[in-house]
């Protein structure tokens, strides 16, 4: 067993009972209880998923919330965020209550949803945080578009303070990046594509990381990506501004010369886009040293035919869930970037931290939420296989060592790999 | 026979040395077919080839369009619209429509970069890149090496200065690599706003248009493409030019037997003095005359239709 949040990497049982963890020891036996036989497995705390899209309501060709709950439960998170960018947008109760009914209806993992933070995700008027709050949600975001407004986002901050919510932001310029399709730098150029500058990203970070301070709210930066923005988060935590970010397991795997080595493929596509190598190196780093919370996947699926297209008409996102922990588990872990600890961590303490989340920690009394891992199993990743309906990854075909082979939810077993 | 491997003529980037001297090479082979009284030969007789342009273009499409001619090809031209405004059919719809009717090549112009590999990959013909957003438009920089050589007699060790916006322009990008790749010394020159960013891994890059032009053995003049400018990269055409554009004072400044090339159309006094377009050394038409003969032989070392004996 592996739990940081109880400093543990030890030879453990664990019992789960009515939904808890009802003991953690060694040679426990409960009557009656179903025996998970986990020899040679390594059991963490339920991996939790800052940033997905499940794209319910309005978006059911692409996502649906029993989709991308099981894709959730495949890739070994027993809770995900999710972001409010559904048709209509999640900016009132109701939205948020039927994204919870429908999560109860699949049945798979837990979903906390994401409100916006401006009506319709306009960035002009903000939406009602109280309600949102009452009903469920567990943090605000415009995700997708940048509060554009410096404004807004101060009023954002401080309102959201009443009711104790991060405020997660998608930090862009959008007048730096206007019509971008991938990274400015010299691969754009030979590519002959529109780039956004790393600054476009780096001067939002920035902008929010003072406001935080100038406020006292609770800021999470969504999808780190730029050296720069590591850097503004760092400096600002160590000023003792409340500030968190997350990274993407592909910007801390690929760079912008995959677009070019894939020949314009719009499995490459997203926003934040790949970026240049030592970006890709300081996301490495600001995971090592603490500056990021957490490892999350902006899941964004699409259909076929939002990507099948040229590339600069192709829809920006990828899909993650259910490539993330084999990913990290293969090239952090397996390349001594990461312990596995630390990894666990991320995916898990620290982001349920973040966000203030039930979970995060096996320690008597939490939820019985379990993610079991074989070090030893290898895969290929092979999108046909995927539970999402998104089928676009920049990592099809790559084998991974490390595997999910078993996910429980309040002690309920919702994912188990055929051994 | 052909020398030439490639199913496909995407870019230059990718193509060896030897692969751009056995395009030249046939083309001036190809030259004096031009000459004769019947300019027709059937070495493309019952080849297919689609033009499918979607972006307006005159001298490109006039010229497949005549090479495809010369060789006998039957060929179809559509003209359709790209823009997001009057979307309907994807472009891989309407190129899978086409690929129905079975053709043995399809020459492709597009504003998106890429679309011609997206192409390549979903559609069984050859594709022939005619040009596609800001990326590459090989056939262009292939006839401007011939004109270049036909002057010169070699591209080796030639000094050629390239100017204008370098941001928007495939005709740059095709054109640097082919010269590096053929050792001849490339400048850049543009108004900062206009140079892309890593551009200077390929070739050096001044602002100055008096530097990029001193000494030069050919100046390559590239288009302010007013249509794709979004923002404000340079104050004023008046001031473009005083500052940017080539000028008669500015081509004395070249070799004296300097060649000025133009891949057009021209905005006359902007990035070129009506002077210096209009002078003894613009071989901006030799470009054009060059263009069919440049074309025919990419037709013909894609579909192998019997080379030089033609």
């Amino acid at each position: 067993m592996v739990d940081p949040a109880q400093r543990l990497d030890a030879r453990r049982d664990v019992l789960l009972e009515d939904g808890r963890v009802a003991r953690v020891g060694t040679k426990l036996t409960g009557r009656g209880a179903q025996v998970v036989d986990a020899e040679g497995l390594v059991v963490c705390p339920g991996f939790v998923d800052l940033h997905v899209h499940l794209r319910e309501p309005g978006r059911e060709d692409k996502e649906t919330i029993a989709t991308g709950t099981r894709a959730a439960a495949a890739g070994g998170f027993t809770a995900v965020c999710a972001m409010p960018n559904t048709s209509p947008v999640n900016d009132n109760s109701g939205i948020t209550r039927f994204i919870l009914d429908q999560a109860r209806r699949a049945g798979v993992v837990r979903v906390y949803p994401i409100g916006a933070i401006t009506r319709g995700s306009q960035g002009e008027e903000l939406a009602e945080y109280g309600d949102l709050k009452e009903s469920g949600c567990v943090a605000v975001s415009d995700d997708g578009r940048p509060v554009a407004s410096a404004r807004v986002m101060r009023r954002a901050l401080e309102y959201a303070l009443a009711f104790d919510l991060p405020v997660v932001d998608h930090c862009e310029e959008p007048t730096l990046s206007d019509r971008a399709a991938m990274s400015e730098g010299p691969v754009a150029t030979l590519l002959g594509l529109r780039g956004a500058p790393a600054a476009a990203e780096s001067i939002v970070v920035e902008r929010d990381v003072q406001l935080a301070e100038l406020t006292g709210g609770r800021l999470h930066v969504a999808h780190l990506s730029t050296a720069a923005a590591a850097d503004a988060v760092r400096r600002g935590k160590a000023r003792g501004v409340r500030v968190t970010a997350e990274v993407t397991p592909h910007h801390l795997l690929l760079t912008d010369q995959a677009v070019k080595d894939s020949d314009y493929d719009a499995s490459t596509k997203m926003n934040p886009p790949l970026r240049a190598e030592a970006d890709r190196r300081a996301m490495v780093e600001a995971l090592r040293d603490g500056t990021i919370d957490a490892i999350a996947t902006d899941h964004a699926p699409h259909t076929v035919d939002d990507k099948k297209v040229e590339y600069e008409e192709a829809a920006f996102g990828v899909v993650g869930l259910e490539t993330a922990v084999g990913l990290c588990l293969d090239r952090l872990v397996g390349s001594r970037l990461l312990t596995l600890p630390q990894l666990v961590g991320l995916l898990s303490t620290r982001p349920t931290r973040a966000f203030g989340l039930p979970g995060g920690t096996l320690a008597r009394g939490s939820p019985a939420d379990v993610t079991v891992l074989d070090l030893d199993r290898t895969r290929k990743v092979d999108p046909a296989r995927f539970q999402s309906k998104g089928r676009h990854t920049p990592f099809a075909g790559w084998t991974l060592k490390g595997a999910v082979v078993m996910t429980i939810v309040g002690g309920q077993i919702v994912w188990q790999e055929r051994r | 026979m052909s020398g030439y491997p490639h199913r496909h003529l995407l870019g230059i980037e990718s193509l060896q040395p030897s692969e751009i001297v056995a395009v030249l090479d046939t083309a001036e082979g190809l030259r004096e077919i031009l000459d004769r009284p019947l300019k027709k030969v059937p070495a493309l007789r019952g080849r297919t080839v689609v033009n499918l342009f979607y972006e307006p273009s005159t001298r490109t499409r006039a010229s497949f369009e005549v090479a495809e001619k010369v060789l006998s090809a039957d060929s179809l031209s559509i003209a359709a619209s790209a823009s997001s405004a009057q979307k309907g059919e994807t472009l891989l719809d309407t190129a899978k429509n086409l690929e129905a009717m079975n053709p043995d090549m399809i020459v492709l112009r597009h504003s998106a970069a890429g679309a011609a590999h997206f192409l390549a990959r979903h559609c069984r013909a050859a594709i022939v890149n005619a040009g596609d957003g800001a990326h590459e438009h090989p056939t262009q920089a292939l006839l401007d090496a011939l004109t270049l050589r036909q002057r010169k007699g070699r591209l080796e060790g030639l000094r050629i200065a390239i100017v204008g916006d370098l941001l928007h322009s495939r005709v740059a990008r095709s054109n640097v690599w082919l010269l590096s790749k053929m050792g001849a010394k490339v400048v850049l020159c543009a108004p900062p706003t206009l140079v892309p960013p890593g551009i200077e891994a390929l070739a050096p890059v001044t602002h100055r248009i008096d530097e990029a032009v001193e000494g030069a053995d050919a100046v390559m003049m590239l288009r302010i493409q007013r249509e794709r400018m979004t923002g404000a990269y340079y104050p004023s055409d008046r001031e473009y030019h005083l500052r940017f554009g080539l000028t008669e004072a500015r081509v004395k400044r070249a070799k004296k037997d300097v060649l000025i090339l133009h891949p057009g159309p021209m905005n006359r006094g902007v990035e070129i003095a009506s002077e210096v377009a209009d002078g003894p050394y613009s071989v901006i038409l030799d470009q054009v005359t060059n263009g069919v003969v440049v074309r025919m032989a990419v037709l013909l070392l894609l579909l192998g239709g019997g080379g030089a004996d033609a």
